[in-house]
Parts: C-alpha cells; structure tokens; sequence
C-alpha cells in the first residue's frame, strides 16, 4: 500500500507554510517537527489533556487529534503567534500576572482554550470556567490562578 | 502515539466517498472530523489502509428544520448544535447534551455523523436521538435509505453502516404538542464519556396527563437503550412528581447492563433509575 | 526603595513559558539527530527465550536496534541511591534493558533507533519477542506469602528491605485505657507530570563529551549516577535540564532510558532522541505510594495519646529506583507521629518485589502517608473516646513553647505554633456554626462534613551528615554562587533546579533584598552542570530552604568583601559602615555614602582597593543545613455527599500553613493550591489499578482520573509564621504541605458527613460506588 506524501499549505501564525507530509502526520508534530514551533506540546496520547490546543480557523482544537492533512489549506495559531506587535495577548497578561502557571507545561495548551472560551463566552462565571476547562490537565496550579487569569482576561477584553 | 501509515483520499462529495470506499473494499475508513478515529489509530488499534476524508464535503455541513424535524448535517460539529439557534428552540435538550460531549476543544471538531457511526456504548449523543426517534440518512453503493437509531445501533462500536457507507445527516423529530426535554448526565472523571447519560421527554395534554414520553439511556452498558418500560409507566398518567418517581425505577427493565472499574452493573442499573428521575423531573411541565 | 523580600512579584520565569519560547527537552532538535523508541515488556513477569530484531533492523529509516545483550557491558546496572542502614537490603542487578527476565509491564527489551519519531514506532512492531509467561504478583502482603512467585529468583521471599525505628512501646499499650487499631490501604498513584520523561543524547567522539538534555529534578545527581552507568567521567559528562514540564518525584530517579539513549549516540555518532508517550509515562515511569499500613494507638480515655503502633508493607514494585527505599523508611518512618506528643512510638517497615513499576517519591513521599495514618487514627480514636476531634487535637498537638521538640522517633523539630495554626483555621471555618448547620441539613437527609488535618512535615532534606547515617547515597547540602558584573547586574547560580516552583523569581528576591538592587537586575541560572558548580536538586521542598540559604550565606559574603572596599573608598574603617537600601554609607552621616554599584565597580576597576583585598566581586558558598525544616498548619475540608449516588462535592476549603516568613506570597499560595490538588485527588479520584496478571488496568487518561478545575470550589488560604532557627533565611519549605495536609482532611470530612450511616472508615480513593455501597447498606 502506497502512503504517499501529500503536499500542504497551512497558514500558521499569519504565515504561509508548505511541506510535503505523510498522510499520518498529526498536526501537533507538523508544528513541532516540520515547522520548529515547539511552543506546542504533547501531554497524552488520548484527547484528554489538551497541552496541544491551537487555534484551527479560529476555533480552539487538539492538534494531535488532527491530521495535518486535515489543516490543509486552513489557519492555524499557536502559542507564538498570540502577541501582536510584542504586545501580550490579554489571555498571556493573564496567565503571568495571576500566577496561572507552574512547570510552564501545559500553560500554552490552556491558555489557547482559555482562547476559545472566552471567545464562547467572554463573561464567564468562575464555574463555567471551571467546566470551559474539562479539556485542560494541570498537574500544578490546582486551577485556581488559572480560573483567576481567565477572568482578569476577560475583564481586560471587555474593556 | 502515532498512528500507522495509511493513504489518504480527500473526497469531494458524497458519491465520490462511496465510490472511493468501495474501490478500497473494506480497508478503507471515512474521515471526518476525527475524533473517534484518530484516538483508535494512535493506539493502533485499527489500522486502515486507506483514509476517505469526507471533511470538506460542504453539503454534510450545517443544521436545518425541514418539516417537523432537524435535519443535522454528518460533519456538523457538537460545538455548533450546542450553540445553533434552531437547534435551541426546537431541542433544547439536544443542544443540553450536544454542550456535554467531551470538552470544549473535542466539541469544535468532534461531528454528529462521526459520533453516531462511531456508536461509543457510553456516548452522549445517542440517548438523545433515541428519546427522539432519530433517523440516519446514509448513502451507499445503492444510494440513499434512512435508517432509525434503534436499527442503526447495534452494539458496542457497532452499527448497521456498510463497509461503504457514508453517514448524510441525522434527522431529530420534533416532539408535537406541548412537551419538555432534559438530558442528565454522570460523567466519568477521567474520560467525560456517560457513566450514566439520561435524555428525557414528557409531552402533556391539556389535562396534565402524560401523553408522550420518551427515555434513551446510554453509558450503562453495551449499547444505549430506549427506556419503553418506563415510557409506559408515565402515559396515560398525570404528570406528577410521583408518578415520575415510580415510573422511574423501571429504567433497568431493559437495556443489557455491564461493569467496568469506575461503576459495576449493580452501580449502573441504580444509576440508570436515579438520572431517568432527574431528567424526568426536569421534563415536567 | 522597599523590600523585595515578601512581596508578590509576576514570575521572572513566565515571559517565555507564556510566549512558547520554553526549552523543555523534546523541544531540542539539533542537526543529523535520530530519534529512539523503546519496546517495553507486556508481560508482567516472563522469561525472554529469544528476540529477533532482524525484520526491524531492515525496516527502512531504521539505524539500530539494541537488545539487551547488545548493551550489557556498555550500561552497567540502574543503581539505587538510597539503601537504608540494618535493613538488610537486597539490590537486584537492575540491567538497562532486559537480558533473561522482565519483571513488569513497561520493562525495557529492545531499543529502536530510527530517523524520525514514526519510523522508530513502526519498527517497534517488528521485533519479535518469544516470551515464556511466569506467573506474576502485584499486590505487595501477597507478595510475601510462602509460595509466591518470587521477581528476582536471589529474593526468594521478596523482601527487599527489613526497617525499624523507635523503641517498643509496650508500657504505652499496658497503661492505655484504649487502643485504636486499623488497617489503611495508601493505593498507588501515577505521578503523571504534564511534561513526559524525554532525553536528547549528543556525543563529541573528538572531544569525549557528551552532553544529555534530560527531564531531570537533580541534573547533578543524573550525571553523578550516569557517570557510572556509562563509564563517562564527570568532567566529560553535561547535563541539562532548563525547562523541567513537572516531575512531583518522578523526574528524581535516573532510567534505563537516559542511559540508553546515550548509549546510542555515541554508537551511532548522531545525536539521539527519545520521548515517551503518555502511556509509556503510565508503565515505565516510577509511581508513587502504594502500601498497607497497619496502625495501633494507645490512649486515654480522657484523650491523652500515649503511644503508637505502625507496620507498613511497601511495594516498590520490580526493581528499587533512584531514591525509592528512603520512601517509606526514612520519609514515612521518622514522623508517622505528627504533629503529637506521643512519648512512645516504633515503626517497622517491609519493603517488598513485586511484579509491578518501580515506585519512588511521589510529592510529599512517605509524609503524606505518615499524616494520613495519625489524621486517621486521631479521627477514629477521638470517635472511640466519643470526644470532638478538634478537642484530641488540641490536647495532644505539641505545645509552642516545648520547642525544639525531640519526637519519640529522634526527630528534633526545629519551630512550631501548632494550636496557633489550628486556631486560625477554627476561626476561618466558624466550626461550631458549622456543626449547627451540619444537624440541620442532616434532619433535611443532606450529608456535610468537615475534616481536619493539622500536619507537620520533614522536608527542607537535609543535613548532609544524617543523610549518610540513614542511607542516602549523597550529601543533601546544596550550592550557590553570586557573580556581580561590572555593571552591577547579578548573576546567581544554584544547584537546586526549580521545575516549576518559581526560584528563578523568589531567589532573584533573596539577592536583590541583600543588594538593596531591583529584582531585574538578578539573574538565576540553574539545570545545567556546565554552569553550575555542583547541586543536589529540586526534591523534598528544599530548594529554598537549603539552596536559597546557600545563596544567602553567598550573598552576605559579597557583601562583605564590598563593605570592606567601601569603608576604603568612605576612608572610614569597615566597623563605622552600615548598609542599607543598597548603600553604604558612614554611620550617622548620611550625606557620606556609596552606593553598591559604585562599589562594584570599584571591585572590578580595582585601582585603589584595601590591602589584601582582591580584585573581582564572585562568591560561593557550600550551604549544609543542621537540621530539616519542619512546616505545619492546619487544614479543613467540607464536603457534602449525595448519598444517592454517592458522588461527593467539595464545598470549601481551608488551609492555614506556617513555612516560617514568605518570600513571595503569590508563589506560595500557588504552590499551596497544587498540592491541595494532588492530595484531594488522591482521596477521591486518583488510583493505580493491576489485575492478578500485572497489567495496569488504568493505563491511560482515559480511566486514570486526574483532577480537573471542575471537581474543585475556590480555596481559602492563610499563613501563620514561625522561623526556622537554624537557617539564615529562616524559611520551611512549601511545596509538598498541601499533599500531605488534604488526603486526611477530605477523608475526614466525608467520613463525618456519613457518621449517620456508621461509617467509621473508607478506603481511597473515595470513588461514588463506594459510597453508595455503604448509604446503601450493601458490602463495600
């Protein structure tokens, strides 16, 4: 059985990328891997921990749980490409201004869902965030400065 | 974990997924938004030889009330059934177990079609469709059919589709009348997948007797169920607290119960009682 | 300008954790590298007849494959590190990868090398193993009866090790008026750091170096030990660990792993590269807990404790890791007393083989253990007595002004204000109106309980002259070194190797307090033994302790040497200079001063220095405490149960530390959250389950239930503060005090929302069906 590569296009981070790829290639690997953008990690192999979560279109996704054949030709935006002209991001503002990270780990992971909560729902109670982050395990903060920088970014997103 | 290798067939429409299915004789699988499969290639656990990606087939995409029914798109995904106006007014509890599936990243990319092909014995989807009476629409080698739920699924990952077949679209009926909805869940702590999932439907007369009620179970055991036994406990009767109560403690008539390390079968049939009351509580008008 | 000493600055560390910029080991990608993958036994326990690789090593894209055979003679045996004095310990040869025998599910049996990540996993499959299946055993009581099967045939009864500490207590169990006796299961727990174990090997066949990028807790302690394993000395041997993803213990032990993956490097001549997957970090990472422990508490009915009873059987598993028996003896044994004046007290402790990954710390190692044991049985002898559990504790809690405090264990505690702690918590609970509302919500059959745990713990690890008379293969003193440039920016480097825990910023604030500079002015380096002198690492909360003392002391020596060049430039004589707020200045004439910079400067310029003073502004100093530290507080959980499901919801929780003064309160309180976390997922969703064959059966995130945001309500902290004495900083350590204070107290609580049902005790993890078994009067 041939397995032949595939040519993609991904725009990643507002640029164009091309690569020619096997068709199992997960998109967390075509970032890390083909692109170096190794702000991206792999914390499970089962969907559950979401240290991978990217932006695919704007909608916050697993990326090892995405072919990157799949992205082709669609917009993806990691971890580097949420400051805009050096300036942070309200969700990484956040992040360091609450002490909602530890090990640093799965801090891109959670802050890209944090992303796409607050996109959802840009004013959260403190328990839906709690349930907005079912797709995020953090081994160290015990959540709550992670549910403290997403509403100190929500605040800050409001205006 | 990373899958084995397999060729990948991007197909452009339904008739081409077919066709590329059958010229690939069983080794091939359909691709969609790729959260069941993904998973179970990672894991090796299947190994196809071919992949047909039907992710950018564009009329598989999207929600629409034809008639009495919603017709929902195969590649919709759970993220925009949760949020999907139509969806809301017309099945709220759809949209109340579409917002429970996995987590807020498996919803924007896991598909409608995908989860029901997928037929996982502890998913959410399925009580709703069969408290619904839902009907697939597939297209195989011999075109279009429909077929309800409750000859769709027919087991453990296992259902009535062929070795060509393409999920089309899930149609959800619109209870007639006046009625109301719930789906109550217990989610498993690791997985988020149904200990216990419950979707409920009481429709009433203008009497307060019940005239309708709907009960699909799932997460229990094999394969989700349609609580009959209970259905027919609470028509015909008043749509009261109590009557609910009794009615309810028949949820393990039927369905085939089994155990595993978080809940054992004894666990799971008093499970499927307590959520069929909660949801049934929240059905009443 | 203020002290920066206590206040809660943003994390130096975060700008690039948050911008994607961290280095975390798989992140390294360097020119010509392949990629390794290990295949790893599922058989629990069988004897190897044969491997065949040769349809792998054909697979293209594939470099090597290394057996067993292939590497003995070039990786000598895993060691352990910890072998506990009089214990008659047994270390069975632990080879790199397995030659006749594989003892658990994980055990390493080939390697692949490969060149990328996917070709290496496909080849994996390719190795043909003919297994000869022997029978297994998991569970460690089991392990122990005649006729089991042994793990290593030299062990034949599986004892590893045989421990005791204390003396009988016998006279305490005459003169009891009552004694309490329970048996506890400590279930076995995955440590599970986000970050999974990786290593990066890359060898200079010119120069001899070789350099490893590992996921390391100690780098020091890997190069010390891989040193051996490889045959590589020291000085020719690099190890990096920058960016640590977690460890919580498991990152401590040195693997067959990391030595292989250098192994293959230097073969190969290309750098190599290998990650585990999540399930791999399930099955050959080491776990933690995992015992029984047998319990025996002797009082008064008027609520004196007299004396204490424990037996613990501790399974650690197929092979004994890195630092795994020091667990349960040292770490378990020294302080199951608590927090308690129990005159009389003994311990004793079997460490068992079985067929199962090795275990070794996991936070809190063996102190969670030691105060879940006395939390529970204070509960379950203040229940026998009929008396409150709040009264027990108070009556028996060490009083403040019996410090330091010699335990019946040896142990000398440093400091302590336990009723001050346990009042402060009293109060932030409102307890009595608690007990109110819990009897009006009982007659509504609503189910709320409150737990305590008042805790102490040993960590701060630990004076380097008992750590050798209790076995630990190491010193436990730590190193710092302070370089101030010309320019007056500092850079720091410390031996121990934060992974997390936010030393980069708090060990900035120690120096820059002393300096009377801005904390941006300090620079902290750690996790790479190029760089750093020499270190003992990030384990048993004693990076601050013991590495932000050495800092201290090599901070104070700077300034010493610049307190001298000053007086010179003030021409005043050193004893007329007092330092503050970053300037030296002549005592009572405040116009006549310099300012530290000037000073540094001076010390580089050296144009006119004091005699005898040399030129240059760098300290170190080799810091080795005199005692450990031991924080303590006091920790209340409320619960509610649905008793028709049995499903618990958390409804508050309370939690009043003392690690002496806080250097950054932000810092602490995170690490106070974590470890609540870690300890409440213990008591109520975490654990590690074999069947009879050996294969873990929650192998995955999928049915191994990690805490999630949801499971928990917004946490209610407080401090109280009471100074070490005997370090310079004064400081405890906080890392593990929520681990090892939460287990007990959410254990507590449930038991007391259902006392209506009679329950005296529940084992953990307190999973609904449980709880329904026993509201439901059915077996649990």
């Amino acid at each position: 059985m041939t397995t032949t590569k595939t040519v993609v296009t991904l725009k990643v981070n507002g640029v164009e990328r091309t690569a020619e790829v096997e068709p199992r290639l997960l998109l967390v690997h075509f970032l890390r891997d083909v692109l170096g953008l190794t702000g991206t990690h792999v914390g499970c192999d089962t969907s559950q921990c979401g240290a991978c979560t990217v932006l695919l279109d704007g909608r916050g996704v697993k990326s090892c749980t995405v072919l990157a054949v799949q992205a082709d030709g669609h917009e993806v935006t990691t971890v580097e490409g949420l400051a805009r002209d050096g300036e942070l991001h309200p969700i990484q503002e956040g992040f360091w201004e609450k002490h909602g990270l530890q090990c640093g780990f799965c801090t891109p992971g959670a802050m890209m869902t944090a992303v796409e909560l607050l996109r959802q729902n840009p004013n959260p109670t403190d328990e839906e965030i709690r349930e907005g982050l079912e797709g995020v395990i953090c081994r160290c903060t015990g959540y709550e400065n992670i549910v403290r920088a997403v509403k100190y970014a929500a605040e800050r997103m409001r205006g | 974990m990373i899958p084995a290798s397999f060729a990948y067939e991007r197909a452009q429409s339904v008739r081409e997924a077919v066709e590329l299915l059958e010229s690939h004789q069983g080794e091939a699988k359909v691709l969609s938004g790729g959260h069941s499969l993904i998973p179970l290639l990672k894991l090796r656990l299947t190994s196809p030889t071919v992949l047909v990606d039907i992710g950018g087939i564009a009329e598989l995409k999207g929600i629409s009330a034809e008639g009495d029914r919603l017709v929902v798109g195969a590649l919709t995904t759970h993220a925009e059934v949760a949020a999907s106006p139509e969806v809301r007014r017309h099945l709220p509890l759809l949209a109340e177990a579409a917002r429970q599936v996995g987590d807020l990243q498996v919803r924007n990319r896991g598909t409608v079609g995908g989860n029901i092909a997928h037929a996982d014995p502890a998913s959410d989807l399925p009580a709703v469709a069969l408290a619904l009476d839902a009907v697939i629409t597939v297209e195989g080698p011999a075109g279009r059919s429909e077929v309800p739920v409750e000859d769709f699924i027919l087991g453990p990952l296992l259902t009535a589709l062929g070795g060509s077949d393409v999920v089309v679209s899930v149609a959800f009926p619109i209870p007639k009348g006046k009625w109301k909805g719930a789906y109550e869940k217990y989610p498993h702590p690791a997985s988020g997948y149904a200990v216990a999932g419950v979707a409920a439907v009481i429709g009433v007369d203008d009497g307060g007797t019940i005239r309708d009620a709907r009960v699909g179970i799932t997460g229990v055991g094999d394969m989700p169920y349609r609580a009959r036994d209970v259905e027919a406990a609470l028509v015909g009767n008043p749509a009261t607290e109590e009557v609910v109560r009794r009615a309810a403690e028949r949820a393990d008539a039927e369905g085939s119960f089994s155990g595993d390390l978080f809940a054992s079968e004894d666990y799971r049939r008093h499970l499927s009682k307590v959520y069929t009351r909660r949801a049934l509580m929240r059905s009443l008008p | 300008m203020a002290s920066v000493f206590g206040t809660a600055i943003k994390r130096r560390e975060d700008p690039r954790l948050i911008t994607g910029n961290g280095r975390y080991t798989d992140d390294v990608q360097l020119p010509g590298m392949l990629y390794a993958a290990i295949l790893r036994s599922p058989h629990a326990h069988a004897r190897i007849r044969g491997i065949n690789v040769e349809k792998a090593k054909r697979h293209p894209g594939v470099v090597a494959v290394f057996t067993g055979r292939d590497v003995a003679g070039k990786v000598a045996p895993i060691p352990t590190a910890w072998l506990p004095p009089d214990s008659n310990i047994k270390t069975p040869a632990h080879p790199a990868l397995a030659v006749d025998s594989v003892r658990y599910v994980g055990d390493g049996v080939a390697m692949v090398v490969a060149e990328s990540r996917y070709v290496a996993r496909d080849a994996l499959e390719l190795i043909e193993v003919d297994y000869e299946v022997l029978p297994a055993v998991v569970d460690p009581e089991k392990a122990m009866e005649k006729g089991a099967p042994a793990v290593h045939e030299e062990v034949p009864d599986n004892v590893a090790f045989h421990w005791q500490a204390g003396s009988d207590p016998a006279s305490a169990f005459q003169d009891a008026e009552v004694v309490v006796r329970h048996r506890f299961r400590q279930q076995r727990l995955i440590p599970n750091a986000m970050e999974p174990r990786s290593a990066v090997a890359q060898y200079n066949a010119g120069s001899g170096e070789m350099t490893v990028w590992v996921t390391s807790q100690n780098p020091h302690i890997h190069r010390f030990l891989l040193s051996n394993i490889l045959g590589i000395p020291e000085h020719k041997l690099r190890i990096v660990a920058v960016d640590v993803g977690g460890g919580f213990g498991s990152k401590i032990p040195c693997y067959a792993d990391e030595a292989l993956v250098a192994l293959a490097a230097k073969e190969l001549g290309r750098p190599v590269k290998w990650t585990e997957d999540r399930r791999e970090n399930f099955l050959a990472t080491s776990h933690g807990r995992d015992e029984v422990i047998y319990a025996e508490l002797a009082g008064k009915r008027d609520g004196t404790m007299l004396g204490l009873r424990i037996r613990m059987v501790a399974n650690m598993g197929a092979y004994l890791s890195t630092a795994a028996p020091g667990v349960p003896t040292i770490l378990f044994g020294l302080i199951t007393v608590g927090p308690y004046r129990i005159p009389r007290a003994h311990t004793e402790v079997y460490g068992v083989f079985t067929n199962t990954t090795p275990t070794d710390a996991y936070r809190g190692a063996g102190r969670p253990e030691a105060t879940y044991v006395i939390e529970r049985m204070t509960d379950l002898f203040a229940r026998e007595i009929g008396m409150d559990v709040v009264e027990v504790r108070k009556k028996n809690l060490i009083p403040a002004e019996e410090f330091p405090y010699t335990t019946a264990l040896g142990l000398q505690y440093d400091s302590g204000n336990y009723h001050g702690a346990l009042q402060k918590a009293l109060e932030m609970v409102h307890y009595e109106e608690f007990r109110k509302e819990q009897e009006r919500l009982r007659t509504q059959g609503r189910y709320i309980g409150l737990g305590w745990s008042t805790y102490v713990e040993i960590c701060g690890l630990g004076p380097s002259q008992i750590a050798g008379a209790v076995g630990f293969q190491g010193g436990l003193w730590e190193s710092a070194a302070v370089r101030v440039h010309p320019g007056g920016k500092v850079t720091v480097f410390t031996g121990a190797s934060p992974h997390g825990q936010g030393e980069e910023t708090t060990f900035a604030q120690i120096v820059a307090d002393r300096f009377g500079i801005p904390v941006e002015d300090v620079e902290v380096v750690h996790g790479d033994t190029d760089r750093i002198p020499m270190g003992w690492g990030t384990y048993g909360s004693r990076a601050t302790p013991v590495g932000g003392s050495a800092l201290a002391v090599a901070a104070d020596r700077i300034l010493e040497k610049a307190r001298k060049i000053a007086a010179h430039m003030l021409e005043v004589s050193e004893e007329d200079v007092e330092f503050a707020d970053g300037k030296f200045q002549v005592k009572g004439v405040p116009t006549r001063q310099v300012t530290f910079q000037n000073v540094v400067l001076q010390a580089h310029l050296a144009w006119n220095l004091p005699a005898g003073v040399e030129p240059g502004l760098e300290a170190q100093a080799f810091y080795d405490p005199v005692n450990f530290c031991y924080p303590f507080g006091a920790h209340a959980c409320v619960v509610e149960v649905d008793v028709e499901t049995g499903q618990i919801k958390v409804l508050r929780y309370v939690a009043v530390d003392d690690c002496g003064p806080v250097i950054n309160p932000m810092i602490v309180e995170g690490q106070v959250h974590g470890g609540i976390v870690q300890g409440m997922g213990q008591a109520l969703w975490e654990g590690a389950v074999y069947d009879e064959q050996g294969q873990l059966v929650t192998g995955s995130f999928m049915d191994y239930a990690m805490p999630k945001a949801r499971f928990f309500p917004s946490f209610e902290t407080a401090h109280t503060v009471t100074p070490a004495p005997h370090n310079p900083l004064g400081v405890k350590g906080i890392g593990e005090t929520g681990t090892i204070a939460a287990t007990p107290a959410v254990v507590n609580a449930v038991v007391d929302a259902l006392a209506p049902f009679g329950v005296a005790d529940l084992e953990m993890p307190l999973t609904p069906e449980k709880i329904w078994k026993i509201t439901h009067g059915r077996d649990a």
